[in-house]
């Protein structure tokens, strides 16, 4: 690249940037909602946490809208196939979220029906501990993720 | 409770030929019947007695019983499976509870009496649920299939020698390339870049 990009009209620095910040505050989720933490998921939300100030707060219920997969609960082995067609169902650029413990790594369900965390079956980006997650420690995840949204970081 | 257990359990006595063990009273009233004559003694009692709702159809695995406290083990020589069905007759008129009721039938080995379905629809998938956890078969029902587990699984999950730590190997090899993941010490999300 010797080429001279400095005459006017050329931006291409900054398009990343832009792509990159319009991304990251339209992100639109399907929350693949499970188990309990769905009420975790509910409270983040609605109006008292308000996902939507983050730029969230749209569900689609269609894998093809979607650019954030939300894996909010427990997997079974039984629903496993299905989480993984839902992902592959998704366009690119998409992103992984494991909300709660059980979706992290099986968390007390440690036997033979659970699935030992969806890493093993999907490429997780953000992975949110807890049983179920503070409202507070989903939206600093979501950060997070917005941060790897705008550096174009993905893994699929 | 309009109805009479005491002449029910007569007319069981007769039918099975010896009385029936018994324990428990009133609504917790349970009889140990032969498996083998387990269907005809559902009959009975529904045909004859108003028991016309199978409210519950499941098994139990005394394996090890007592192991550790040395208890006698409630299982007759050999025996492992119990089945246990439990019965309510339902006022036809009124749909109130009359009276309740649980047969217990101890299973020879894991070949289970002949099916319930024919009395009670509901036992279709009661047996099939007896099956899959418990692996306890119905002699008319050889291609029983499983209802909860899926089909590639292997193995019946409730039995007492199932290993806790038993992996199917329906995702992956359970000796795959490490994955970044959250240990027990992560208490703040993390990205994966």
């Amino acid at each position: 690249m010797e080429q001279d990009l400095s005459a006017p009209g050329i931006m291409t620095s900054q398009l990343d940037a832009a792509i990159g910040w319009a991304r990251k505050y339209s992100i639109f989720q399907y929350p693949f909602v499970t188990a309990c933490c769905g009420m975790e998921f509910m409270s983040v939300a609605c109006s008292h946490y308000d996902i939507d100030r983050f730029g969230a707060g749209f569900p689609r219920f269609s894998p093809r809208q979607a650019d954030v997969l939300m894996v909010v609960g427990t997997i079974s082995h039984k629903i496993a196939p299905v989480l993984r067609r839902i992902y592959d169902q998704m366009a690119a650029p998409k992103w992984v979220v494991a909300f709660g413990v059980c979706t992290c790594t099986g968390g007390f369900y440690d036997n033979y029906s659970t699935v030992q965390g969806i890493d093993t079956i999907l490429p997780v980006d953000l992975y949110i501990p807890g049983c179920p997650p503070r409202p507070e420690t989903v939206l600093e995840g979501l950060m997070l993720l917005q941060k790897k949204i705008q550096a174009q970081g993905r893994r699929a | 409770m309009s109805l009479e257990l005491s002449s029910v359990k007569a007319d069981l006595d007769a039918f099975c030929g010896a009385p029936l063990a018994a324990r428990g009273t009133g609504f917790d009233t349970v009889w140990t019947v032969p498996a083998a004559q387990a269907h005809g003694a559902l009959e009975r009692l529904k045909s004859r007695h108003g028991f016309n709702m199978l409210a519950d159809l499941t098994c139990v695995d005394l394996q090890g019983f007592g192991k550790e406290t040395g208890a006698p083990s409630p299982a007759p020589a050999g025996a492992r499976f119990k089945l246990v069905y439990r019965l309510s007759a339902l006022d036809p008129a009124t749909g109130l509870l009359n009276a309740r009721l649980a047969l217990d039938a101890w299973v020879d080995g894991d070949a289970g009496p002949v099916s319930a379905g024919d009395l009670f629809p509901c036992a279709d998938w009661l047996e099939r649920e007896v099956w899959d956890m418990f692996g306890v078969s119905f002699s008319d029902r050889p291609d029983i299939t499983r209802i909860l587990m899926y089909p590639e699984f292997v193995g019946h999950p409730l039995r007492k020698d199932y290993p806790i730590k038993k992996r199917q190997p329906l995702i992956g090899p359970p000796d795959g390339p490490p994955r970044e993941r959250l240990t027990e010490a992560d208490l703040r999300p993390r990205i994966v870049e």
